[in-house]
């Protein structure tokens, strides 16, 4: 595909690294190229223009001229800043790391339209959400079945037959539920209680505005997010750094953070 | 080994290959680099040596501010001048010298060496945190003043410091707007700098 030397996208800064002396490279995520990069000069100095529009975590419409290895930003403006989510450090906290899972899952100019709706919609949702760990949950359930990891939740992966309403399990690596009769077809796999995949089937179903209808126990809730994590940290065959910044909010800071 | 490619003799090229270590220095400015040095007069060489070497055997973290220097405590934590009830918290020693070039500024600092940086891995055990904790048991800092860098990162360790001092009931407050965001400290100009530090405002 050829593109001009001048272009205009959407994009959501997922990650600013500095580089030289004011410059920062940008990693962006675009509705139509996917995730790229490009360099934003001079945005560290104070009477830069562009600055505030390459904001991390900020949706904004930019202009791109073609560079030799990176494009390097001309024009940006921002769309939206997310105001509600900055005034809270556990939001900002829960948004990184919707970003560092994206970073972490799109491949460099691959374009997933589902993916950058989804992530506009979940970060509209952390500013106000009551209940940000289900945020969390709908994105990773959403963004693997974007991503074409969806996992099965109707019928055991291994003999297809229907799921009994029992303790049944959960497999990483089979990529969905396993009946009591095929636990051990899988190398990776973890109970899961009736309530989780109740909510997990709900969640795959249903949009963010009624997924934060749901009512969850702490117990419940912490099941949910030891599962998925296990799973997305078996598809990537790693910890995403900024988990080991939420879990340590919720020590720090034990009584009032979600 | 290519066949007729002479390396270069082996002091040379022990001293491309450390330059080559360098941020930013590929092997060709490396090279560049070493056959300068190699035309320099005896004596600049010399001096930029001992330069290197004074650097590493001089220079520590203060081990109250935790500033770079050469003696400990640091001239702002030792001065009578100062005010020390008041603490302001930067990030890099650089925002140091921009804040003290306003001349506004009275009291005494601290430098994290770093902002809280989650998709990084960077978290506050990364930075000199616990030592400010230590700094404000002794109960005379009355007033704590957050001037990390405005944008997302500095913006959130600035947050998390306050969830965490809030209970020692320590006033604290951060510089005013009219830094523009995304930018960084140590690149705004006095002027603009001794407006945010007067017009700092509770937080
Ligand atoms: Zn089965
Ligand atoms: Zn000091």
């Amino acid at each position: 595909m050829t593109t001009p030397k001048v272009y205009k996208t959407e994009a959501i800064v997922l990650r600013r690294i500095n580089l030289g002396e004011a410059d920062k490279i940008l990693t962006l995520y675009t509705p139509n190229l996917g995730k790229i990069r490009a360099i934003a000069k001079g945005v560290r100095k104070p009477t830069s223009k562009l600055g505030g529009h390459v904001e991390l975590l900020t949706h904004c419409s930019l202009m791109l001229a073609r560079g030799r290895n990176l494009d390097i930003v001309s024009q940006g403006e921002t769309l939206d800043s997310f105001s509600p989510l900055r005034r809270d450090l556990w939001r900002i906290s829960c948004a990184l790391y919707l970003a560092e899972l994206v970073d972490a899952f799109a491949a460099e100019n691959v374009e997933n339209r589902p993916v950058f709706a989804l992530l506009l919609d979940a970060l509209h949702w952390l500013g106000q959400a009551r209940h940000t760990g289900l945020v969390l949950r709908y994105f990773e359930l959403h963004l693997l079945g974007h991503l074409g990891y969806q996992p099965q939740l109707q019928q055991c992966v291994n003999c297809k037959s229907a799921l009994e309403p029992t303790a049944n399990f959960f497999s990483a690596s089979g990529g969905g539920m396993l009946c009591p009769n095929c636990v051990d077809t899988e190398p990776v796999t973890r109970p899961i209680s009736l309530n989780a995949l109740k909510v997990l089937r709900f969640l795959q179903n249903s949009d963010l505005a009624t997924s934060q209808r749901l009512r969850l126990s702490p117990d419940l809730s912490r099941e949910l997010e030891q599962l998925l994590r296990e799973y997305i940290r078996y598809l990537l065959e790693r910890e995403l750094k900024s988990t080991e910044f939420l879990h340590r909010l919720e020590q720090d800071f034990v009584t009032d953070l979600r | 080994m290519n066949r007729g490619f002479f390396p270069p003799a082996e002091p040379v090229s022990r001293l491309i290959d450390e330059f080559n270590k360098l941020p930013g220095i590929g092997p060709k400015s490396a090279a560049r680099l070493a056959y300068h040095l190699l035309r320099m007069p005896e004596a600049e060489a010399r001096s930029l040596a001992e330069a290197i070497i004074a650097v590493k055997d001089k220079i520590v973290l203060c081990s109250l501010c935790q500033n770079i220097t050469d003696s400990d405590p640091y001239a702002i934590c030792r001065s009578k001048q100062r005010d020390q009830n008041k603490i302001c918290i930067v990030e890099e020693p650089l925002d140091i010298l921009a804040l003290e070039r306003t001349g506004q500024y009275q009291g005494l600092y601290h430098v994290l060496h770093g902002v809280i940086s989650p998709m990084e891995g960077i978290g506050p055990d990364d930075l000199k945190i616990r030592e400010l904790l230590g700094r404000l048991k002794s109960g005379k800092v009355e007033e704590v003043i957050l001037a990390t860098n405005p944008n997302l990162e500095g913006e959130a360790t600035a947050m998390y410091l306050q969830r965490l001092l809030s209970p020692s009931g320590i006033r604290m407050t951060s510089l005013a707007r009219g830094l523009p965001v995304g930018g960084d400290l140590e690149y705004a100009d006095e002027v603009t700098l001794g407006r945010a530090l007067e017009g700092r405002r509770e937080v």
